[in-house]
């Protein structure tokens, strides 16, 4: 299973503006590059990141190679409640990771 | 490193050379209060990457190492926690004073060697693959029990010889470029050679996440591709001058802040 690194305040007040840090563990591996046998060695990306908060997608990002291995994306939200934020990544050769962090918001 | 990349490093560093034939005679070894790890020589964003415990992709290895450290593994059926309990207590320091001098062995081994001894003595378990993601882990998550702590690799009636070997290794010229470590670390340290500037080579990261590199990597490897880089042969995997080197670059930086998992461009 990839490894991933998940930053989310613990708790917030309502409204507050806070950021969320994430990094996950995968090759990134271009498509574009020549192994040591002379082939190229295929693609193996993430292709899609997407955040839910309390199921509400917050944020959708899509990876294209040119991205490094152990992708790193960070981004802001407004702390609106107490609840779950949903981490999911998929790319190729079937790849899928989930995390999720609980934030208190009072 | 990819084979692509060393070609690319190798013509990086050719290109270097027009700057190279103009350095004057050796000068002497970097006084101990002006020496300098290569993070300060690092771009904002780069040391950013490495104070944040959430940014620095070196922590993804301390993780799984941290999971490994508790898996019972080999004959004898132990995790490594087993024997060493918390390594938050029982690692703190420890990889601030490697390589070590072994005492059956004589000679010096390297934390990642002697974290296969473990393996394959007290675990009784095959040994990790060399630069494997498994030992660069245990590695990690060990090294980070002594980070901030000053490096602790002392001179004594057991390391001098070795450590003079290092140094001897460390000085000697060689390869098709005919250069010396030192024509670079010592003598010019903080110029540039092609783009990168050229650190001091304290060992206070490893292992340490190279971007270049994509992942993180050990000492040896950092030191393979210096050698690569001056056209020298590399030593053969674990021969014994990579540890010599190894003590003598960590005696250099002796009382320098531990950093790793380090970040390095
Ligand atoms: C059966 C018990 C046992 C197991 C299992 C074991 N070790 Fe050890 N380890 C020792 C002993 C005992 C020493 C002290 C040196 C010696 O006697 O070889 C040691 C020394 C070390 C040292 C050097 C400590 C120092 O102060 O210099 C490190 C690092 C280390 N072990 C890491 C590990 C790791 C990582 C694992 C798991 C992969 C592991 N050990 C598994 C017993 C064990
Ligand atoms: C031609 C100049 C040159 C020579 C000769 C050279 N290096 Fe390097 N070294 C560099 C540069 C430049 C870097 C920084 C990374 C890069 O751009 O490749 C570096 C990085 C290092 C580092 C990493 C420092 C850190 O902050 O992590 C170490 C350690 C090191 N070298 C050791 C050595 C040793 C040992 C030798 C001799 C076997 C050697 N180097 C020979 C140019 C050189």
């Amino acid at each position: 299973m990839a490894r991933a690194l998940i930053n989310v305040p613990a708790t917030a007040k309502p409204g507050e503006i806070i950021e969320i840090k994430t990094l996950i563990s995968h090759p990134m591996e271009t498509g574009y590059r020549v192994g040591y046998d002379g082939a190229m060695i295929p693609r193996d990306i993430i292709a899609n990141f997407t955040v839910t908060y309390n199921g509400d997608e917050i944020f959708r990002a899509q990876l294209s190679p040119a991205i490094a291995a152990n992708p790193f994306v960070s981004f802001c939200t407004v702390a609106k409640e107490s609840g779950t934020l949903t981490f999911h990544w998929t790319g190729d050769n079937g790849f899928t990771a989930t995390e999720t962090a609980k934030i208190t918001v009072e | 490193m990819s084979r692509q990349g060393l070609v690319a490093l190798a013509c990086l560093w050719i290109a270097g050379l027009a700057g190279l034939v103009s350095w004057g005679g050796q000068a002497a070894e970097i006084p101990l209060q002006d020496r300098q790890s290569g993070y300060q020589l690092m771009t904002p964003e780069t040391r950013a990457m490495q104070d944040d415990d959430a940014a620095n992709p070196g922590m993804l290895w301390v993780l799984d190492g941290e999971a490994l450290w508790q898996r019972k593994d080999g004959r004898a059926n132990l995790s490594c926690a087993d024997c060493h309990g918390d390594a938050r207590q029982s690692m703190k320091g420890v990889a601030a004073r490697y390589p070590a001098v072994d005492p059956g062995l004589q000679k010096p081994v390297d934390l990642e060697q002697r974290i296969e001894m473990c393996r394959t003595e007290k675990q009784q378990a095959p040994p990790l693959r060399a630069e494997g993601k498994d030992l660069l882990a245990l590695a990690a998550y060990v090294a980070r029990q002594s980070k901030g702590m000053p490096i602790a690799v002392v001179e004594d009636d057991h390391t001098r010889p070795f450590i003079s070997a290092g140094r001897e290794i460390y000085e000697r010229r060689q390869g098709q470029l005919n250069l010396s470590c030192a024509n670079c670390h010592d003598d010019n340290s903080g110029k540039r050679l092609a783009g990168s500037p050229i650190p001091q080579a304290h060992p206070t990261g490893y292992p340490l996440y190279r971007l270049e590199w994509q992942t993180l990597g050990s000492l040896q490897r950092r030191l393979r591709n210096c050698l690569v880089g001056m056209r020298a042969e590399p030593y053969a995997p674990g021969a014994p001058e990579y540890a010599e080197l190894e003590l003598y670059l960590m005696w250099r930086a002796r009382g320098m802040p531990m950093e790793a998992p380090g970040v390095r461009p």
